[in-house]
């Protein structure tokens, strides 16, 4: 194991972190619509909106990717292998995430709600300036889990393809026929960025709970 | 673009098989797991400072790596250090040690949720500390586990997927196999995610069960 190995291991782990970054984003925006859907109280919303999230809540997320990555070119659509973790991976994260988000819109107080009305804010004020940054404050706990979640599971994609840590390793470690040093390495730094999102999701509730006060 | 299941159909009984291997590492796993797990959690609660910060440490490395990264590492690396393992067993071991670390860190809450109080009025009544642990910390936090314990062993069957990448005769091994033999690889995929979206729905809905049963037998005997 020497460092120029180690050098390899760190560039293929800024892939990790980029889809995993990617993925969390465009997840949080689906899950955004999904919860809203949910708690629209209309069927016609609601109810594919829990099959879409039960669905991918029930599926390993290694069947969601081989399901994406073949059903894309069955239907016509020939995108990358990266394009198609990335949708694999988003779509995952945000039924998850969706989840995660209703619960924390449906424990901001009803009265909050009432009052904002009462004081002439209209829907939109209400969503925006009430509703989000409570149940944002409410949700960012799990938030900070999924993004843990989603960077270990993030390694799945190297099955398609995709040059990312755990693929480099994988390559790495049959090249050099060193696994053991090699796969060592890759948990570290798996576990460095892992720890490193821990603490930041520490340090931003408490700088959110501090401005709350 | 065809759909046509009928040719998955055909070979049920090479799914069935790939379904059994699934179960049984499951269970094994979620039971060897649970097992470790709790003895993990009291040797954490009961053996000191040192016990207590070596075994947290090992905990944390587990649950903040990769699933596929550990299995790896046991299944390439094993070799160089003398542990030859057959896949199948890799995979066990490798799925039980993963749960291990998880569960242990539920019942670490577990115990962190009964009232100290309890436990001294048993130590008062002279319970000694196996029988606080059995008659008063287990049954007290029964209720407070089981849904973090159901909704991980959900988690546990679909990481079990992960096997096939080791090539355990798995589910989604065998069913991926069927696939490609039968040039229909979408139809197994997707009855494959059926499969398994039938039996996590089903694992949910007895895990609300139980805790229903649970917290009826709680109350009726306060």
């Amino acid at each position: 194991m020497t460092f120029k190995l180690f050098t390899l291991l760190l560039q293929a782990a800024v892939s990790t972190i980029g889809i995993s970054l990617v993925s969390i984003a465009i997840g949080f925006v689906i899950a955004i619509l999904l919860s809203a859907a949910t708690l629209s109280g209309k069927t016609i919303y609601s109810a594919p909106a829990r099959l879409f999230v039960s669905f991918f809540r029930g599926v390993p997320l290694l069947v969601q990717l081989l399901l994406i990555y073949t059903l894309l070119p069955a239907i016509g659509l020939n995108v990358p292998s990266i394009v198609a973790a990335i949708i694999g991976l988003s779509l995952c994260t945000a039924a998850y995430q969706a989840e995660n988000l209703r619960g924390g819109f449906s424990s901001v107080p009803k009265g909050l709600i009432e009052a904002a009305e009462v004081t002439g804010f209209n829907p939109l004020q209400i969503f925006a300036r009430i509703q989000v940054p409570i149940a944002l404050r409410l949700t960012l706990p799990t938030l900070v889990n999924e993004s843990i979640m989603i960077l270990k599971a993030s390694s799945l994609v190297s099955v398609v393809g995709i040059i990312e840590l755990t693929k480099m390793a994988q390559d790495l470690a049959s090249s050099t026929y060193q696994p053991i040093p090699i796969f060592l390495s890759a948990g570290l730094v798996y576990f460095v960025i892992c720890s490193t999102i821990a603490l930041l999701g520490r340090y931003a509730e408490r700088s959110m709970a501090r401005t709350s006060a | 673009m065809m759909f046509n299941p009928q040719v998955i159909i055909e070979k049920l009984p090479e799914l069935g098989s790939g379904l059994f291997v699934t179960l049984l590492l499951w269970i094994a796993g979620i039971a060897g797991g649970v097992v470790i797990g709790f003895l993990v959690a009291t040797a954490r609660r009961f053996g000191g400072f040192a016990t207590n910060a070596v075994l947290g440490s090992v905990v944390e490395v587990l649950r903040g790596t990769p699933f596929l990264i550990q299995i790896f590492l046991l299944y390439y690396g094993g070799p160089f250090v003398g542990l030859m393992l057959d896949p199948i067993p890799c995979g066990l071991i490798g799925l039980t040690v993963y749960s291990a670390a998880y569960y242990s860190e539920i019942f670490r809450a577990g115990f962190a949720a009964v009232p100290v109080g309890h436990v001294e009025a048993a130590g008062c009544l002279g319970m000694t500390r196996l029988q606080t642990i059995r008659r008063i910390q287990i049954p007290e936090m029964a209720l407070i586990v089981l849904p973090p314990a159901v909704n991980l062993s959900v988690i546990l069957l679909k990481e079990s997927a992960v096997l096939s990448i080791i090539t355990v005769p798995e589910l989604t091994a065998t069913v991926s196999a069927i696939g490609s033999q039968q040039y229909a690889y979408l139809e197994a995929i997707f009855i494959l995610a059926v499969v398994y979206w039938a039996l996590v729905e089903l694992t949910d809905r007895l895990g609300r069960a139980a805790e229903y049963r649970l917290s009826r037998l709680r109350f009726s005997k306060a």
